[in-house]
């Protein structure tokens, strides 16, 4: 089992033949015992992966559905993702960078209402968001673009990074402006209200559009937190504790189950029973994690300081003159561009929901903060790890390897025992991005199905399945529609922030004006 | 002239202290001020699901804090026919008081001490040691 990654499917982004979706099939998948799923490991994969397969192969070809540009296949959601974000910068007048200054000084808390203390702060929002995103696309995602499409692919990443920063910024203001006050006083946001109740605002027209884009959002953002946001989690944090006790050797090595079982308790034990000093622990450590892959990164990188200016000689070259990279220079770009996209999840969509919930009267503010989320998940975490790889010349230009594990050993190279604390960063890094993921597939459902104690239920054990059938199995095609689904979430969403930017682009105009004649009120 | 009293609360015993202090100082013009601070950063982290439910439950904290600490507390001081007021604010305990204390003007903070271990101390730092740290009103630590 598990001797062929799936990270590399995710990476690959093949293209399977189409055929007819089976609902039947899919319902039968969901209520598979669990016990047999424990024992007959092979048997039951393939029959998975059968009675999902002609539903799975359709979506994915229409999501990845790829375009030739140059001799390289680029899917088309990636050209929709990028095209998204730089339209954004220029629209906003590259709002990524010249705010960067104000965003730090929301974030710091400069502007923050005293009467508000004890709310959401922008600080909090941020983290949480943060903590959803930061995680094995850093990690495992960076190795494979470095060994793929060679240093220069860094390059790509970091400037895609930069523009994603815009996109972030449309979505994140939207998520808060259209927020909906539940009842119970709690807060729900995020692209299905946003679509729904924007869409309906700017034009009675586009009423019956927006709530279509609604719905399918939370469709795909449902499938998403199955797949990307569950069993690509489990799976490779798995694979990484495999690799860390020894390997195939290891005793664990065919007991994806188990490691699934215990997974799932923890997460069940949040997310079911309430216990939420779990959650709140894993929200503790993880930036932490976070902060200490990153000074190990940054002490690899001085350790061998002089091969810094070496290794940034690479990457500029190699963005532009690459030798020896499938594709060329349009294989480079590719690989840079799509590493940053799926790391920062800029324009999917689902960051929206994770900020909506912070309080301010500004919904612009949330925007404007959540610009760091690319900026320090691409631009600072993604590099460190880039430049840790090239430094230690850690690739594999073969692609058979798996992510974590190349950085990982890049890690091991500089510092025998960080793998170590690598696999315990990876498991709570997954840990967390479940949890973050739980929540927006949750929202989603009973956006769809209405907010009962039977169907948030459902809906919580259902994720408790996947956790365990992405540590036990490998499903190709279940994780190329997973991944599809989560890419999928930015075709409604992009397009209604392309209907809703005037809203923003009003609100940010008036904003910015204040901030600049000195008139926002300010209380540290 | 008018005087005022902070008196620190929390919901121990060692606030009942506090207070019985504090009324010595009472005369016809004296005004106490209970405060109760629920500890709070800007800059903790926390769950998605948390922040969701934050505004509600910040709501329920204030209302607690009224109910359980400040409104027993201010009718015992009100029967005695001692003028009271009442806060319930969020924030870093000794920040909070002190900020309150200036703004009220108030002659003195009264607080009672918690009595921690010694490692306690080391490990979580003395609530009342960073009050004295940071005041800019008189102090006083009731045992």
């Amino acid at each position: 089992m598990l001797t062929n990654p799936i990270c590399i499917d995710r990476s690959l982004l093949e293209l399977p033949r189409p055929k007819i979706m089976n609902k039947l099939s899919l319902l039968l998948f969901f209520w598979l015992p669990m016990p047999l799923l424990a024992q007959n490991e092979v048997g039951i994969d393939e029959r998975i992966n059968q009675a999902v397969q002609p539903m799975t192969d359709f979506i994915t070809s229409v999501v990845f559905a790829a375009i030739p540009i140059a001799g390289v296949d680029i899917p088309f959601v990636l050209i929709w993702l990028i095209a998204a974000a730089t339209f954004f910068t220029f629209y906003f007048r590259f709002v990524n960078l010249r705010s960067m200054r104000h965003s730090f000084q929301l974030i710091r808390g400069d502007y923050d209402d005293p009467n508000a203390v004890g709310e959401v702060t922008h600080f909090q929002a941020l983290s949480t968001a943060l903590s959803g995103t930061v995680g094995l696309g850093n990690i495992a995602g960076v190795a494979i673009a470095v060994s793929l499409g060679g240093p220069g692919a860094t390059f790509w990443m970091i400037l895609a990074g930069l523009l994603g920063m815009s996109s972030k910024f449309v979505e994140c203001t939207l998520g808060v402006k259209y927020r909906q006050e539940n009842a119970d006083g709690s807060v729900s946001g995020g692209p299905m209200y946003y679509l729904s109740r924007g869409l309906a605002e700017r034009s009675p027209n586009l009423k019956g559009l927006g709530k279509l884009l609604a719905v399918m959002f939370s469709v795909f953002c449902i499938g998403g937190s199955f797949g990307g946001g569950n069993m690509f989690q489990s799976n490779q944090s798995f694979e990484q504790l495999v690799a860390v006790t020894g390997g195939d050797a290891s005793r664990l090595a065919d007991k994806g189950w188990l490691y699934g079982l215990v997974i799932a308790t923890v997460v069940g034990m949040v997310i079911i029973g309430g216990i939420k000093s779990i959650a709140r622990v894993t929200a503790k450590i993880v930036p932490f994690m976070g902060i200490l892959y990153i000074v190990t990164g940054l002490v690899v990188i001085f350790m061998n300081f002089t091969q810094v200016p070496v290794a940034f000689n690479q990457i500029i070259t190699g963005a532009f003159s690459p030798e020896g990279i499938a594709g060329g220079f349009m294989g480079v770009l590719f690989q840079g561009f799509k590493r940053a996209a799926f790391s920062n999840e800029a324009g999917i969509g689902s960051a929206a929901i994770a900020h909506s919930a912070v309080r301010t009267n500004e919904p612009v503010t949330e925007g404007l903060v959540a610009l760091y989320e690319p900026f320090i998940d691409t631009v600072i975490v993604c590099t460190i790890t880039a430049l840790v790889i090239i430094i230690t010349g850690t690739y594999d230009p073969s692609g058979t390897a798996n992510g974590v594990a190349l950085t990982s050993t890049a890690f091991g190279k500089q510092i025998s025992w960080f793998p170590y604390v690598l696999t315990l960063a990876v498991v709570l890094f997954a840990l967390s991005t479940m949890l973050s993921w739980s929540y927006y597939g949750l929202k989603s459902w009973t956006y769809l199905f209405g907010d009962t104690k039977v169907t948030d239920t459902t809906y919580k054990l259902l994720f408790l399945v996947f956790v365990v059938i992405g540590a036990s199995m490998q499903l190709g095609s279940v994780v190329d529609f997973s991944d599809a689904m989560i890419f999928a979430m930015a075709f409604p969403n992009i397009l209604g922030l392309y209907f809703l930017m005037p809203v923003v682009r009003r609100e940010f105009l008036a904003y910015w004006e204040r901030y600049k004649a000195g008139t926002l009120p300010k209380y540290d | 002239m008018s005087r005022t009293i902070l008196v620190g609360l929390d919901d121990s015993n060692n606030s009942q202290r506090a207070i019985e202090f504090a009324k010595q100082f009472v005369d016809d013009d004296t005004v106490i001020a209970l405060v109760f601070v629920i500890e709070w950063s800007r800059f903790s982290f926390s769950t998605v699901e948390e922040n969701a439910q934050r505004h509600k439950r910040r709501e329920e904290e204030l209302q607690r804090a009224h109910e359980m600490v400040l409104k027993p507390a201010a009718e015992h001081l009100q029967q005695e026919n001692i003028a009271v007021e009442c806060y319930a604010r969020h924030g870093h305990v000794a920040e909070v008081m002190n900020r309150l204390a200036v703004k009220l003007d108030a002659d003195m903070i009264v607080v009672g001490k918690r009595g921690n271990s010694a490692l306690a101390r080391k490990l979580f730092g003395s609530t009342t040691a960073s009050l004295v740290q940071v005041a800019e009103k008189p102090v006083v630590v009731v045992p």
